[in-house]
């Protein structure tokens, strides 16, 4: 009986640390689906370059393994910033069709760029000594950098929260999201918000990408194969639901650890399954309803 | 404005003379005919519908695979085959519809991505059905109609796909013309509105999804009988953003995208993978990203302007 | 205005397709040599497995470049490249086609992937053309036609004898995880028949999905029924270093559990990316880049100069090698005039004592490879990391089809 009570809460703090990478890949996009309505498929292209820049800082200038997550995510929130004052500004107002397109012509050209500049193997990333071996952390023995992913995805979490509920801008964010035009009306600089949020998106998905760096490989591939999954978070939480995100994203986690242990003949089908059947019930997610 | 049925007949007869034009790449024009078949079927949902699905490979690979296995198992006659692969794909259809016309927009587009997802997996599992990952082999079909038998150069395969293609073609036309087609272009332009005065919008966009699943069904079940050979590929995430690709090249719900866009995309294949075979992902997001912000309306667009430049010309 | 905008679009696309077509052109039509022998080659050149197929193409030019001067006087070797893009055999089988019909090719070779090997084998009966596999480890692959001669190696071959070895040196209790594919289910046969039949115990098989993200749930189970090793099987790439990472944060070569395994859980190229969780990994392979044989040296000093000092040559760079060593005897034999039955007949009895991977030959019955089979231990050798050989299986045939007898007539 022990056993069991110990194997669950294994699997429950592994699917934890999966969840947590997987939010801080999904959030940002929620935010920027909620905000601009803007399906961005090729958000998985900003972790990904996130995670190039931090493994290219530690490899090659031998940064520290945190500074070089911060500088990557400055630089992809910068870039971000760039891309959405440009070409994605144009598209808020076009058919889901060019969205889809243009976020497939991206993918497309990031992963030619990343096989061309760093090949087509997965990055080696050397974490720090302090996050490497196994931590005792009451309920168990643990590898560190699980561990370090928990937590730091647990502050951040409150982090965003709290930018959300708790600052002006984030009461500009949620204005904007439940009605732009009244949003605009008193006075709120609604393109300025969408730049900064879409920039805020994208950095943390190149947190995401870091950080989760040992856990997810940094290859070519990443926007591809990761690319469900996010979506996955974002959809059953509810576009714009950030809270929401959260749980869906450690409810995947586990379930999805779960599965994978007890049941591992069913592969991913189950899950694709059960997210389905949660989809059947609840076409808008989780999300409270929002304002069109 | 030429008249839909100039260009009807013209596409017809660009199928006919096809292959007295170019009889060394039969091959070649099978492929592509059985392409075009499949990207027609997605411009009903992204096109006329409004919705685009990233899972159109689904309903392809299960009639590829579902008419594989009636050649091996069943009849290796080929027209029963392309029934056993309508049919096959338009159950999934009905099954998958009934998830993923819920939602609209990223759920939409997420839960089609399962859906592949999902059927390839359960393709790869199932191997004492499928084959595997090896792929399902050792398909021999029987002659077409009990007298023509497939041969090395590829004739009888692409008469016989040329001719499904035209019979899709004219379904695809009919459907198009008629009042459920301008019902669903309604429903795509304002889905609300057309809500408001009455019209059953679940029922017509379930009833487009079936017809559009059923029709990249048989698209699949000619490539399984054509290249006697199915393989997990035809299952594949990448397969159905090609077929994306090839529909919005040739413009999406402008009747005749599909035929403008495969070709042109499987020819720019043919020669870029040939002489850049690692840039073949550059060249194609630059593309899109071009098509995108400077002709979204793709070749189709393109070439009515042209025609109406040339109008106006004259006059 | 859009439509001259559309119109900027259309004129790149066709001057893109133009050029290129003309640069096409423009290299065909340069002077015939007195004899030129043309060869198709069948990678996959672009997408997530494009490594393997550079890999492959590699290991076949350095040997080309390499050996220029062994063609007879007069006769140049054309290599004609296609790219199959991936496991798409449909893809796969109408190249070959082009290449026979098109191209005229009188060699067929690359063969990365068993479903496309299996849909170019008939092609290659039809036209009865020599096809020269320099990859896929499916036993049954050469059966599929009479012309079909492998040169790279098979998963039997490494899996079998390593669950033979397993058992006779200690190691009786042993857990399996592999990748639920194919491939994955024939190691996992091949070195539970070699392991049982020695006498060990198989305390527990699991099977991870294809592309699975995080090993830890799988490896956990293993953690928690303590065999004395466990034996991995993926296919390789990035999946090999999330592999070998989950091991190592498990803590399990830390709790006595020993990691085995075919080739493909420690590829020579990735050692450098798996960093110290990959050392003191035993694998059994045909080919280490650390092998110790002066072929073996040259091999890898060339493929350093040619591809640069960092690069490490890996196996399917050595069945590249390797089948270009068999094409350029069918060429030299015959002086440039090949004659489909007579190439037959001498790939069927090709050796190459001298190969980088050791000893090999062609066995004439089945027309598969055999060579000697390595145990190697991941060590820290120079400040690199190395498979390093330390026992070794001489002159080994493929165990699946010494078990599995069948006439070879090219059915299934």
């Amino acid at each position: 009986m022990f056993e069991l009570v110990d194997l669950l809460v294994s699997l429950t703090f592994y699917g934890t640390a999966y969840g947590m990478v997987l939010y801080l890949l999904a959030v940002g996009l929620s935010v920027t689906l909620g905000l601009m309505r803007f399906v961005n498929l090729a958000h998985g292209v900003f972790a990904m370059t996130g995670g190039y820049l931090t493994v290219t800082a530690m490899s090659r200038f031998g940064v520290p393994f945190l500074a070089a997550v911060l500088a990557a995510v400055i630089v992809v929130g910068a870039l971000g910033m760039l891309l959405e004052r440009t070409l994605c500004r144009r598209l808020y107002a076009a058919p889901i069709l060019e969205q889809v397109l243009f976020s497939i012509g991206l993918i497309f050209v990031s992963i030619a760029i990343a096989r061309y500049v760093f090949g087509p193997l997965a990055q080696p990333i050397t974490l720090p000594g302090w996050l490497t071996g196994r931590i005792n952390v009451g309920i168990g023995v643990f590898p560190t950098y699980r561990v370090f992913l928990v937590g730091i995805g647990a502050i951040l979490a409150l982090a965003i929260w709290a930018g959300i509920e708790r600052t002006r801008f984030g009461a500009s964010v949620r204005a904007a999201v439940d009605n732009r035009r009244m949003a605009e009306s008193v006075g709120i600089n609604v393109n300025l918000v969408f730049t900064v949020c879409f920039g805020l998106g994208t950095a943390l998905a190149a947190l995401g990408g870091s950080l989760g760096a040992d856990l997810l490989p940094i290859y070519p591939g990443y926007p591809n194969d990761y690319l469900v999954y996010f979506l996955i978070v974002v959809a059953v939480a509810g576009i714009g639901n950030i809270r929401g995100a959260l749980a869906v994203a450690l409810a995947f986690g586990i379930a999805d650890t779960m599965i994978r242990y007890f049941l591992p003949g069913f592969g991913r089908v189950l899950i694709f399954l059960l997210v389905m059947a949660v989809l059947f019930r609840n076409p808008h997610g989780f999300a409270p309803k929002i304002h069109a | 404005m030429t008249s839909t049925r100039v260009l009807d007949s013209l596409v017809i007869a660009g199928l006919v003379l096809f292959p007295i034009l170019a009889p060394g790449y039969l091959d070649l024009g099978t492929r592509v005919v059985i392409l075009v078949l499949c990207a027609m079927s997605l411009d009903l949902l992204v096109g006329y519908c409004g919705l685009v699905t990233l899972g159109h490979a689904a309903f392809f690979g299960v009639g590829a695979y579902a008419a594989g296995i009636f050649a091996l198992r069943a009849s290796a006659e080929p027209v029963f085959g392309l029934l056993a692969g309508g049919a096959a794909a338009a159950v999934l259809g009905i099954v998958s519809g009934a998830v993923l016309l819920r939602s609209r927009r990223l759920t939409l587009i997420m839960l089609s991505l399962a859906t592949v997802l999902i059927m390839q997996e359960m393709a790869n599992r199932l191997g004492w059905l499928t084959g595997g990952a090896d792929g399902l082999q050792g398909i021999v079909m029987a002659p077409v109609a009990g007298q023509f038998a497939f041969d090395l150069f590829g004739r009888v395969s692409y008469v016989y796909a040329a001719v499904v293609l035209a019979l899709g073609f004219l379904a695809f036309r009919s459907l198009v013309d008629s009042d459920f087609g301008k019902s669903l272009v309604g429903i795509r332009e304002n889905e609300a509105r057309m809500r408001a005065i009455g019209t059953p919008v679940d029922a017509r966009l379930r009833t487009a999804f079936v017809a559009a699943a059923a029709m990249a069904g048989v698209a699949g079940a000619l490539q399984a009988q054509v290249a006697e050979f199915v393989a997990l590929n035809a299952l594949s995430v990448e397969f159905s953003s090609e077929i994306l690709i090839m529909l919005i090249l040739g413009g999406a719900g402008r009747r005749y995208g599909a035929f403008l866009g495969a070709p042109v995309y499987v020819v720019m294949q043919d020669y870029l993978a040939r002489e850049d075979p690692a840039n073949w992902y550059l060249w194609i997001g630059l593309l899109l990203l071009a098509i995108v912000f400077l002709a979204p309306g793709g070749l189709t667009a393109w070439v009515s302007m042209l025609a109406q430049r040339v109008k106006g010309k004259r006059r | 205005m859009p439509g001259s905008r559309t119109a900027v679009v259309v004129v790149a696309l066709l001057a893109a397709v133009g050029s290129s077509a003309a640069l096409s052109t423009a290299c065909s039509s340069a002077p015939p040599p007195t004899k030129a022998v043309k060869v198709g080659i069948v990678l996959t050149y672009s997408g997530p497995d494009a490594s393997i197929g550079e890999a492959i193409d590699r290991g076949a030019e350095l040997y080309r470049t390499l050996h220029k001067a062994d063609l007879p006087e007069g006769v140049e070797l054309q290599l004609i490249k296609r790219d199959e893009t991936g496991p798409t055999p449909d893809v796969a089988k109408r190249l070959a086609r082009e290449l026979i019909v098109r191209e005229g090719v009188q060699i067929l070779t690359g063969g990365q992937w068993t479903p496309n090997v299996s849909a170019i084998a008939p092609l290659a009966t039809e036209a009865g053309i020599p096809y020269v596999v320099m990859s896929s480890g499916t036993a049954s692959t050469t059966r599929l036609s009479p012309f079909l001669v492998r040169v790279a190696f098979t998963t039997w071959q490494h899996s079998y004898h390593l669950g033979k070895w397993a058992a006779a040196n200690g190691l009786t209790r042993v857990s399996t995880v592999v990748s639920d594919y194919a491939a994955g289910l024939d190691a996992e046969d091949a070195f539970v028949q070699g392991f049982k039949g020695a006498g060990g115990q198989i305390v527990s098989s699991v099977r991870a999905p294809l592309r699975t993200a995080d090993y830890v749930p799988f490896l956990e189970r293993v953690r928690r029924d303590k065999p004395q090793a466990v034996y991995g099987f993926n296919p390789g790439g990035p999946e090999a270093t999330r592999f070998i990472k989950a091991y190592h944060d498990l803590g399990l070569a830390a709790a006595g559990i020993q990691l085995i395994g075919p080739n493909a859980i420690v590829p020579d190229d990735e050692l450098k990316n798996m960093g110290e969780a990959a050392l003191n990994v035993i694998s059994a392979s045909h080919y280490s880049a650390a092998g110790d044989r002066p072929a073996n040296r040259t091999f890898v000093n060339e493929w350093k100069k040619a591809y640069g000092q960092d690069t490490v040559p890996n196996y399917f760079a050595v069945g590249g090698w390797d089948g270009m060593a068999a094409i350029f005897a069918v060429i030299r034999e015959q002086n440039g005039v090949l004659d489909p039955k007579r190439s037959q007949e001498i790939l069927t009895n090709w050796s190459n004592p001298d190969s980088p991977r050791g000893p090999m030959r062609i066995d004439p019955e089945t027309r598969d490879v055999i060579h000697n089979i390595y145990i190697r231990r991941v060590q820290q050798v120079d400040g690199e990391l190395r498979n390093v050989e330390f026992a070794t299986i001489p002159d080994v045939k493929d165990p699946w089809k010494e078990l599995h007898p069948e006439s070879n007539a090219g059915t299934r």
